[in-house]
């Protein structure tokens, strides 16, 4: 990766033009012409640099609901329970964390009364109590990673 | 100028869920797809943007790839009287990449504050821990710091068409979420 693709990261985790030429308009500033960011945007994707390049949807604006939940397991326990876990297509991402709850996941369901049935099952399947944290107020996102 | 109908508002998400076309003219390509001029696509992804129901747009990173190798959650037991105020100052410290406010669960969670911290290693995660302490005032409050091992999973909440066949009642439309197992040791 070189400075062109940093300068191409940093500006565009910011956003992205919505008109009809915006790779043109968004590589004004890089000083680079739209071919060559197409170019670059495609070769950072195909090395996986980049999840995705597009829109982050909002899912409670559309009728969905998030929450954070935790669960606290035996080390010994943990990669069978983890496993069961993560078989539920309603989770997002699962990380083990050092604490006394040692397993913390997201969950998105496509209404909100699924994140209550879930976690339901959750528990009925693994055997281990979750604890439900939904988000009660948002005072800042703002996932900008400058490289 | 007219707007999208619900059938085409629908496959129009379902058609950037995967990334905008990387051509020079993505949003003529959209507009191909589900039938309708490239200004009304345009005009619906502002709407979208305006409304709050795209919250960004642009790039997603994989942060790993980039050297973000360490996240901690810093979780806090603010009073309730307080957690409005000290929500604004980290919001405010730009040390942070969330800080939400969550329920206690006690008695086996007393914290009603949470915000993560990346960075690249964990000593850098822990001197971003110290001035965010700092610069807020935060040194009398209870903390923990809960540092990721291993990461299992990791994808994002997509529209997702469930039966290609039908794509008449947005009902067919669900969340629904990438199965992918990501291990980071």
């Amino acid at each position: 990766m070189d400075e062109i693709d940093r300068k191409i990261i940093n500006q565009l985790q910011r956003g992205f033009p919505i008109c009809p030429r915006p790779y043109e308009e968004a590589a004004k500033p890089l000083g680079i012409t739209e071919a060559e960011l197409i170019q670059r945007i495609e070769s950072l994707l195909e090395n996986k640099t980049l999840t995705r390049f597009g829109p982050m949807y909002q899912i409670e604006k559309a009728g969905g609901a998030f929450t954070l939940a935790a669960m606290s397991i035996p080390e010994d326990e943990f990669d069978k329970v983890a496993e069961q876990v993560n078989q539920f297509p309603e989770i997002a991402h699962n990380y083990e964390r050092d604490h006394k709850l040692n397993m913390w996941f997201v969950l998105g369901t496509e209404n909100p009364n699924e994140i209550t049935s879930t976690i339901q099952r959750i528990e009925e399947t693994t055997g281990y109590k979750v604890y439900n944290m939904p988000k009660l107020e948002e005072f800042y996102v703002g996932l900008y990673f400058p490289v | 100028m007219t707007e999208l109908n619900d059938i085409q508002q629908q496959a129009l998400k379902c058609a950037i869920q995967e990334g905008l076309p990387v051509d020079p003219r993505p949003y003529q390509v959209l507009a191909d797809i589900i039938g309708s001029s490239e200004q009304e696509v345009i005009s619906c992804i502002e709407k979208w943007i305006n409304s709050g129901l795209i919250k960004r747009f642009g790039l997603v990173i994989k942060h790993h790839k980039l050297g973000y190798n360490a996240n901690a959650m810093v979780v806090w037991n603010v009073s309730d009287e307080l957690v409005d105020d000290i929500g604004e100052r980290i919001k405010q410290s730009g040390l942070v990449t969330l800080c939400y406010r969550r329920p206690r669960r006690l008695p086996n969670w007393n914290y009603n504050l949470f915000c993560m911290i990346h960075g690249k290693d964990r000593s850098q995660v822990l001197e971003q821990l110290e001035q965010l302490r700092e610069v807020c005032q935060l040194n009398e409050i209870e903390h923990d710091v809960l540092f990721s091992y291993k990461q299992f999973k990791q994808c994002g909440g997509r529209f997702h068409k469930q039966h290609p066949s039908s794509p008449s009642t947005p009902s067919t439309y669900q969340w629904n979420i990438e199965k992918k197992a990501v291990n980071h040791g």
